[in-house]
């Protein structure tokens, strides 16, 4: 009841928020879906008549479907940048095939005697098709529209990853932030938008030809009523674009602190943070979130804005582990301890920089890593029990988990399961709770902010100070959580601000107080 | 008039319909008769170019087909399919007004038209704003058939038109059709593979077998002189059916075994012996008389004496 209560708290407070991107999710739909129909509508009559054609062209659209919609948004990129253009031709080349097909197959499906009657009566072709064939097509048509209208409700959501908006902001947002009531806030409407259209489109797939002749009109109407909000919301102007991920969005080390300590104004957009550093470098954006030790900030030539006002508490790493697990492997806290101090800051950019950007195997930049700080033993191949280690999806976590695996096969007789990859903190979070790991890094600042929500007094009085959050998490954790924090590793991967190097210099900024100073010039 | 002339379809290698010519005078229905794969739908649908010839000519009321474009050759030819092919999406108006739009009717014609012929096909005006299904089959054929003639077409193809119905509705639809005005003064060709139906409908039938023609003429030509086995064969299994329904009391008047006198009921010599035979079983009769009105004489004859006279007949030939 309590989480009910505050869900609608959450809906209430943000409900501009939740409208706006209602509407945003509704305009990148239904756009998509016109262009779909637009395009698709037509070439499903011209294989309906060259059926020679109707093999490669639904293979075709067929093999489109099958892309990954994450990927598909990647590819978009480098053609048509970030925002809604990209978003819209993925979700138009989805559409694309339950209309192709769907035309094809209902006008394929008309009676052949009635296709011969109509002939016979002396229409031409022209009228065949617009008199005969589409009207009886009509519901197969309809279905078609209806099966791309739920698939583009859903595959919009990830429209959050590219800039482009969309319910998928509070989604992402909360799965980032463990914050239960965003992600419903984002997926109740997703959810409740697909069943309304796919309930009123699925009424008028089955109206009776009587009545359909008179509510068919409807269909177009309506797509083109709702294409036209995405253009509804009007974002103010500012000389500097900025691209937020979802999770800093609804920070309060984030966006939220920007405004309130800085009161820094800027355009802003959501995007994912596997695109945002290339968007950056490519200047679709001049502003990004970015964390202080990702291995791009090297490739792209970005340079971080100092935090001058301390609103980034540190995000030192540190290994944190099941207390159960220390008890049963022994040996277990003193292998991880090995690595405690070895990585500074520029080391961890430098790995992150092999392995994001020069695509070396994590595995592979660990064990040289190892090898070179004289810290790698050739495996024991033991088999007394087995550590399970976690990991979030990116890969400076990734390279830590190989480090970890070296480390205990050389240094122990336990052998090693690695889970890597676990979406974002809560989903890890909530595999090392549920005991489907042993231990996985984490950050300070991240059990401070988004696992304890710690109240704003606790995080105001030590959020500055590196050894304070350390200690105030490890004993929380200890107390609610009966989970372990290990020694820090060194390393600090904390957000930043971050510009292209060049256009930071060119426009003598150097924190984030000069950089809200430029901002307000005229 | 219709002239078919050295006619051909080939698909691939064979021949659907092989060189074939024949006439259709105003005004005379012609029947195609055959097995299916027969190539009398082909021959038919060539005369509206929904098939078109791979050789041959075809001149409907003195024009060549083939120079025509074909839609607007379509808009002047009436056509009824075996299923119907009605529009499930269009009303019994919208149907009826579809090849007047075609040619471009104003509405108050269309409506006057479709006044008329809803009265000459006994259908009634409440029927206009129904769709297909809500029809039985009788009607939808009607609809089919008015659809056909709305425009008043001088030629008529019909696919077998009564195919789709059970055989009473059958016999009876086809009944009804047989006395329309409307349909007396148009040249018809009619597909159809029931020897029953040629019978009835034709005026001459075409019999046709592998593309090729066998014999076309008068039902009573095609009964009582056949041009070769193969049409004496086709008919063999109704052949006494069929001869006591093409040979008519006319044809036995002479009959020696007849009693010139008059009496009731009385039926007209242009009966068929079938007719005057069902008729006597009908009414439970012993006997019954003929009137033979070009010489306004009466004769009473029994069912024994009507089928000795029609085995005489048969013997000594017409």
């Amino acid at each position: 009841m309590n989480n009910q209560q505050s869900l609608w708290d959450f809906m209430r407070q943000e409900h501009e928020k939740l409208l706006t991107q209602t509407l945003e999710h509704l305009g990148l739909t239904f756009i998509s879906l016109l262009l779909a129909i637009v395009i698709g509508l037509p070439l499903g009559i011209w294989i309906a008549r060259k059926k020679q054609f109707a093999g490669s062209v639904l293979g075709f659209a067929g093999v489109l479907q099958t892309i990954p919609s994450i990927a598909l948004l990647g590819f978009m990129i480098p053609l048509l940048g970030i925002g809604p253009k990209p978003a819209i031709v993925a979700l138009f080349l989805y559409a694309l095939l339950p209309i192709i097909r769907n035309t094809f197959t209902g006008i394929n499906e008309v009676n052949a005697t009635v296709k011969e009657a109509a002939r016979g009566m002396g229409m031409s072709n022209w009228q065949v098709l617009f008199k005969v064939e589409l009207p009886l097509a009509m519901p197969v048509l309809l279905a078609g529209i209806r099966t791309a209208t739920v698939i583009n409700v859903g595959v919009a959501t990830l429209a959050a990853f590219i800039a482009a908006g969309g319910l998928g902001e509070f989604i992402f947002g909360g799965i980032s932030l463990n914050n239960t009531n965003m992600i419903l806030a984002g997926a109740i409407p997703a959810a409740l938008l697909a069943i309304i259209l796919d309930f009123l489109l699925s009424r008028i797939q089955h109206l009776s030809i009587k009545k359909m002749k008179v509510f068919l009109w409807l269909v177009p109407a309506g797509m083109l009523l709702l294409s036209s909000f995405y253009f509804v919301p009007i974002t103010g102007k500012s000389k500097l674009l900025a691209g937020f991920t979802p999770e800093f969005m609804g920070r309060r080390d984030g966006d939220l602190g920007l405004r309130e300590v800085y009161g820094l104004k800027i355009k802003t957009v959501v995007i994912s943070d596997a695109i945002m550093y290339k968007a950056v470098y490519e200047k679709h954006l001049d502003v990004i979130s970015g964390y202080s030790t990702d291995g791009r900030l090297k490739a792209f030539g970005l340079t971080i804005l100092e935090d001058d006002k301390h609103i980034f508490p540190p995000y030192y790493c540190a290994p944190v582990v099941r207390k159960d697990a220390l008890q049963k492997f022994p040996e277990l806290e003193k292998t991880l301890n090995l690595l405690s101090g070895t990585i500074s800051d520029s080391v961890m950019t430098d790995l992150n920089y092999k392995v994001d950007y020069l695509k070396q195997s994590p595995e592979k930049t660990a064990r040289d890593f190892l090898v070179q700080k004289k810290l790698f033993r050739p495996a024991n191949n033991g088999n007394n029990g087995t550590v399970r280690i976690g990991s979030k999806i990116f890969g400076e976590q990734y390279i830590l988990a190989a480090m970890y695996a070296d480390l205990i096969k050389g240094y122990t007789d336990y052998a090693v399961s690695t889970k890597t990859g676990l979406g974002g903190t809560k989903i890890c979070f909530d595999a090392l709770t549920n005991n489907q790991i042993d231990f996985y890094p984490e950050y300070t600042g991240t059990g401070l902010l988004v696992i304890l929500q710690a109240p704003q007094k606790v995080t105001d009085s030590i959020g500055s100070s590196k050894l304070k959050v350390y200690d105030f998490v490890k004993k929380k954790f200890e107390q609610q959580f009966a989970l372990e924090w290990l020694n820090p590793i060194g390393f600090n991967n904390a957000y930043a601000l971050m510009m292209r190097s060049k256009q930071a210099k060119a426009l003598h900024l150097k924190n984030i107080s000069d950089l809200k100073t430029y901002l307000e010039k005229e | 008039m219709i002239v078919v002339e050295h006619l051909s379809k080939h698909f691939g290698k064979t021949a659907a319909v092989d060189d074939i010519s024949f006439e259709v005078k105003e005004g005379e229905t012609l029947v195609l008769l055959g097995t299916s794969g027969c190539g009398k739908t082909t021959t038919l649908k060539m005369i509206n170019r929904l098939t078109e010839p791979s050789g041959g000519r075809i001149s409907v009321n003195g024009k060549d087909v083939l120079a025509q474009n074909p839609d607007r050759l379509r808009r002047g030819i009436g056509y009824v399919l075996q299923n119907n092919g009605l529009f499930p999406h269009y009303s019994v108006a919208e149907t009826m007004a579809i090849v007047p739009k075609l040619l471009k009717w104003g509405q108050t014609k269309i409506n006057e038209r479709t006044k008329i012929l809803l009265e000459k096909l006994h259908l009634p005006e409440s029927y206009l704003s129904l769709y297909p299904n809500e029809l039985s089959g009788g009607q939808q054929q009607r609809v089919g058939l008015a659809r056909a003639l709305m425009a008043d077409p001088p030629v008529l193809l019909m696919d077998e038109a009564f195919g789709a119905l059970d055989p009473i509705t059958r016999a009876s639809i086809r009944r009804e059709f047989k006395n329309l005005d409307e349909l007396k003064r148009k040249t018809i060709v009619m597909v159809t593979h029931d020897v029953q139906e040629a019978f009835e409908m034709a005026d001459r039938i075409c019999l046709m077998d592998a593309g090729k023609i066998k014999q076309i003429g008068t039902p009573a030509e095609l009964l009582f002189n056949p041009a070769d086995a193969f049409v004496a064969s086709f008919l063999d299994d109704q052949r006494l059916q069929l001869e006591l329904k093409t040979v008519s009391l006319n044809d036995l008047w002479d009959d020696a075994s007849f009693t010139g006198e008059k009496s009731v009921p009385e039926i007209s010599a242009a009966s068929s012996i079938w007719e005057a035979v069902s008729f006597l079983q009908k009414n439970n009769l012993k006997q019954v008389c003929i009137h033979q009105p070009k010489t306004n004489s009466w004769k009473l004859v029994n069912a024994e004496e009507l089928m000795h006279a029609f085995f005489t007949h048969k013997k000594f030939g017409s």
